[in-house]
């Protein structure tokens, strides 16, 4: 019980101890309260700071990872683009290497070999000398030739020459003009005046050929000289133009149509008709009408009612001329041949002896 | 008596009408009487004439009427309006052989001169007439017929389409085969006429066979008329590669070649022509003249003629040469380029100089080794001097251009080349320089003798435009040499025409024996001749210390006195 006495007794210390101590705890409260705010605030930062930088460490890994991971991957691609190009360039080279090579041999040996094209060059050569000797020797021959048909043709000048010359021959008496006394050997052209024969006279014939020809064709192109000459000056007296003259004298022969026959021109037509049938003939039997009937030998029997008396006469035996001579003996024969008109046939071209037409 | 009186009097007129027409004929085969009887109406007095009774009368009007026409162009003017081609077709069909004969003469005359007169004849139905007469039996007929029937297609291809088309081509053909020299040649003149104007005439004369038979006659010994087979065959070949090959399956070539010697100098051209047209369709076709020793030939060939006979010849070269480097090798084997340079400097026209230039042109442009051949025949300055003479045609200043361009652009024969450095223009000097530029860098010996030489020197007197491509050329040319050499050279260009003098005297007097000499040998040179010594001659190269001892040799000066000039 003393205690709760000696508690009793200070009660009164007590509350008042508890009253001081409350006015002491109010008086502190605003201070300790900042106090404490202050101390929380600092924990709280350093808290949130702490975690901030472990937020960011652990981001900065990550990105870390990342980016080297892409840059990895970029670089590896990047490489085997690097890669890829070199092996390219190797094999560009060694392609270009290759198809230098081939292409090369190639034209060597088939598009531009040196050795055919030397073989060719050189097989020219040959060929031209060749050509260049066959054709200089061919040209010569020509030329021999030529020169040989000038010699030849001088030669028979100078033959027809030797020929119109001939009566310059010298003599036994007399010496001629190519023979000079003067001189121990006669001239060429007297020599060959003795081995030449004289001229012989124009014949008729080949004068009258040459005037026939002159007549033929006066029309010549570019023949002037075939024209007759034409007389500036008529001969005096009633005479025929030359031309006449020459066309009168030399006419040809004019037979008559009668004349101009051979006796023996229908023999011969007739003759020639049958060698020409024999010859055009086709088939060689001759054709035989119904000859492979029955009744071949038996006689044709007409009709009755069809007969007639006027029998027609059996074929072969019909004649076209009159058989009965002795009306024809008044008549004339008949007339094959006719003279011609010679009036009409030769008016304005001939004239007789007496100057007149005939 | 008073018949023969009458019959006096017609005898009279047909007498008088004779000599008249007789004269007329006569007095006509003189040009200086032409006029004065164009004056006295003398066609109109012999259309009456040609309508006579008397034959001989006629023929001799036709004949005077034939040679009046054949005189001029008026003349012939005159025979066709006075309306006597009518008459003269009309009885062209009627009458004997001569009167045919003198009338084709007469068409044939008034036809030579001009297209539209050789219309009219065509016109007045004269064609049918003329082939008419080819089926005549006379040779000279048909030789008449078909000298007017040529002479009519000459003019153009219309008239000679006419001609065709009334059927003359076959009869030609059968003409050419005629025994008469006179007739096979007018035939063959007129189909060459006739196959002159388009491939498709040229064609329809080779339908009818015609190349065989003239190719029969390329030995025939008249001269006149292997002419006129030559011209037909050229003129059919020239069309088309088909033509060309179906002359050359005729077998035309050896015997051909033989032709070339002919003393007959237009057969020697008709042939050369038949080769040019030939060869100049394909290579082949070259290729097979080229083999068969045509070429070789012709060369021959251009060596004996003088003049437009060559023209041809020298033509087919260029063509050959024209077409692969292999034909224009086989030419310059076959000695064709000197044939041509004597060709140059002997004809005296511009015609056959620019044909002349132009196959030049065509023979040096393939490779470095034919520019190499035309240049080494002291060819390229001629080219200059035509292209510079301003006495030159037009055509062939252009074709010299063109040549030299052609050639320099291929051309490493470096001493034909440096005469052109002096007196070429700029436009060719362009070429020139690039041939330097390109072939200078590579090769040492042509350095040393293009210094010496003087080429460089020369090089330096170029004044070219900043910027052109000659200058550009130049510069790449003087980097091929020591700079110091360049700069002196071009210092001393100015005023250094009196050096030449020395410069020659020197190239002449010491130059060539060094050129031999080894690197060793030049060293030991320089420092005899106290010229160089130390670092300017020790390790230079045998090039730089040769043009070092050269560049003393022409200007008289030590080198080692003004060498602080160089080393600036």
């Amino acid at each position: 019980m003393a205690q709760l006495v000696n508690l009793l007794s200070r009660i009164e210390r007590v509350r008042e101890e508890y009253f001081v101590r409350i006015r002491i705890a109010e008086e502190n409260r605003a201070l300790e309260h900042a106090a404490a705010v202050k101390i929380q605030s600092w924990f709280r930062g350093c808290q949130t700071r702490a975690y901030l930088r472990y937020l960011n460490k652990k981001a900065t890994l990550m990105q870390k990872i990342w980016r080297g991971f892409s840059a990895r991957r970029i670089f590896r691609k990047m490489l085997e683009a690097a890669f890829f190009t070199r092996k390219m360039n190797l094999c560009n080279q060694m392609a270009v290497r290759i198809q230098k090579t081939w292409r090369g041999y190639y034209v060597r040996q088939y598009v531009h070999n040196y050795y055919a094209r030397k073989i060719y060059l050189e097989g020219l050569t040959r060929k031209n000398e060749e050509v260049r000797k066959t054709l200089e020797e061919f040209a010569e021959f020509q030329r021999r030739m030529r020169e040989q048909e000038r010699t030849e043709r001088e030669e028979r000048e100078k033959c027809i020459l030797a020929q119109k010359m001939h009566f310059l021959l010298s003599t036994k008496q007399c010496p001629g003009v190519y023979n000079s006394p003067f001189r121990d050997s006669p001239g060429e052209m007297e020599l060959r005046m003795r081995s030449a024969k004289p001229p012989l006279a124009k014949s008729p014939s080949r004068h009258k050929d040459r005037i026939g020809k002159k007549m033929e064709s006066p029309t010549e192109a570019g023949s002037a000289t075939h024209l007759p000459p034409i007389r500036t000056k008529k001969p005096q007296g009633p005479f025929r133009q030359p031309l006449e003259v020459w066309q009168q004298r030399y006419r040809p022969l004019e037979p008559t149509l009668r004349v101009a026959t051979s006796i023996t021109a229908l023999e011969e037509a007739r003759e020639e008709l049958r060698r020409e049938e024999w010859r055009g003939r086709v088939v060689d039997h001759p054709f035989h009408p119904f000859s492979n009937t029955s009744r071949q030998s038996e006689k044709y029997e007409p009709l009755i009612h069809a007969s007639a008396p006027f029998e027609q006469v059996a074929y072969g035996t019909k004649h076209f001329r009159e058989e009965k001579k002795e009306i024809l003996q008044e008549k004339e024969p008949f007339k094959t041949v006719f003279t011609s008109c010679q009036v009409f046939d030769k008016f304005g071209r001939l004239y007789s002896n007496a100057g007149k037409i005939v | 008596m008073t018949q023969r009186q009458v019959l006096q009097a017609f005898e009279q007129y047909q007498r008088s009408r004779t000599q008249f027409v007789q004269t007329v004929a006569e007095l006509a085969t003189r040009p200086q009487n032409i006029e004065t009887l164009q004056h006295a109406g003398v066609v109109s007095l012999l259309r009456p004439l040609l309508l006579d009774g008397v034959p001989t009368i006629q023929q001799t009007a036709a004949l005077a009427l034939g040679r009046l026409a054949n005189h001029s162009d008026d003349l012939a003017e005159a025979v066709v309006k006075g309306g006597i081609l009518p008459q003269l077709v009309y009885s062209l069909a009627e009458q004997n052989r001569f009167y045919k004969k003198a009338a084709a003469f007469v068409l044939r005359a008034v036809a030579k001169h001009s297209p539209e007169l050789a219309q009219a004849v065509v016109d007045c139905g004269a064609l049918d007439a003329l082939v008419l007469c080819l089926e005549e039996f006379d040779p000279g007929v048909k030789e008449a017929a078909a000298w007017a029937l040529g002479y009519i297609a000459r003019h153009n291809a219309e008239l000679s389409l006419s001609v065709v088309e009334a059927g003359a081509v076959p009869l030609l053909v059968l003409c050419v085969q005629e025994p008469e020299i006179a007739v096979r040649r007018i035939a063959a003149s007129s189909l060459s006429d006739i196959s002159k104007h388009s491939p498709e005439l040229a064609q329809t004369v080779v339908d009818t066979g015609a190349i065989a038979y003239l190719a029969q006659m390329i030995l025939n010994p008249d001269a006149k008329l292997k002419r006129q087979v030559f011209s037909a065959l050229s003129q059919i070949s020239k069309h088309s590669v088909d033509l060309a090959e179906m002359v050359v399956e005729a077998e035309v070539f050896p015997a051909a070649l033989a032709c070339l010697k002919d003393p007959d100098e237009y057969v020697r051209k008709n042939v050369a022509t038949l080769m040019r047209e030939i060869a100049k369709h394909t290579p082949e076709l070259s290729q097979m003249v080229v083999n068969c020793g045509g070429v070789a030939a012709v060369i021959d060939y251009l060596g004996d003629s003088r003049a437009n006979v060559r023209l041809p010849g020298i033509m087919m070269l260029g063509y050959v040469a024209a077409h692969r480097e292999n034909l224009a090798m086989a030419v310059i084997v076959s000695r064709g380029v000197s044939q041509l340079a004597i060709c140059l400097v002997e004809e005296p026209e511009d015609h056959i100089k620019a044909a002349t230039v132009w196959a030049f042109g065509q023979i040096g442009r393939h490779t470095p080794e034919h520019a190499r051949a035309v240049a080494s025949a002291n060819v390229l300055p001629k080219l200059l001097d035509l292209y510079m003479d301003p006495g030159s045609s037009e055509d062939l200043q252009a074709k010299s251009k063109r040549a030299l361009k052609g050639i320099l652009q291929k051309c490493t024969h470096l001493p034909a080349l440096e005469p052109l450095l002096c007196d070429a223009p700029s436009n060719i000097l362009k070429h020139v320089a690039c041939q330097f530029s390109k072939i200078l860098p590579h090769d040492s010996q042509a350095r040393r003798l293009f210094v010496t030489s003087g080429g460089l020197k020369k090089v330096q007197e170029i004044e070219a435009e900043a910027g052109s491509a000659l200058q550009e050329h130049i510069n790449s040319i003087n980097n091929c040499f020591p700079a110091e050499i360049v700069r002196r050279l071009r210092a001393r260009s100015d005023g250094v025409s009196a050096a030449v003098s020395v410069l020659q005297r020197h190239t002449a007097a010491w130059h060539h024996p060094l050129q031999l000499l080894h690197a060793s040998d030049l060293r030991g040179c320089l420092q005899r001749l106290r010229l160089f010594h130390g670092p300017l001659v020790v390790g230079r190269s045998p090039d730089t210390l040769f043009i070092y001892i050269y560049i003393y040799s022409i200007y008289q000066t030590p080198l080692s006195s003004s060498r602080a000039t160089y080393d600036q």
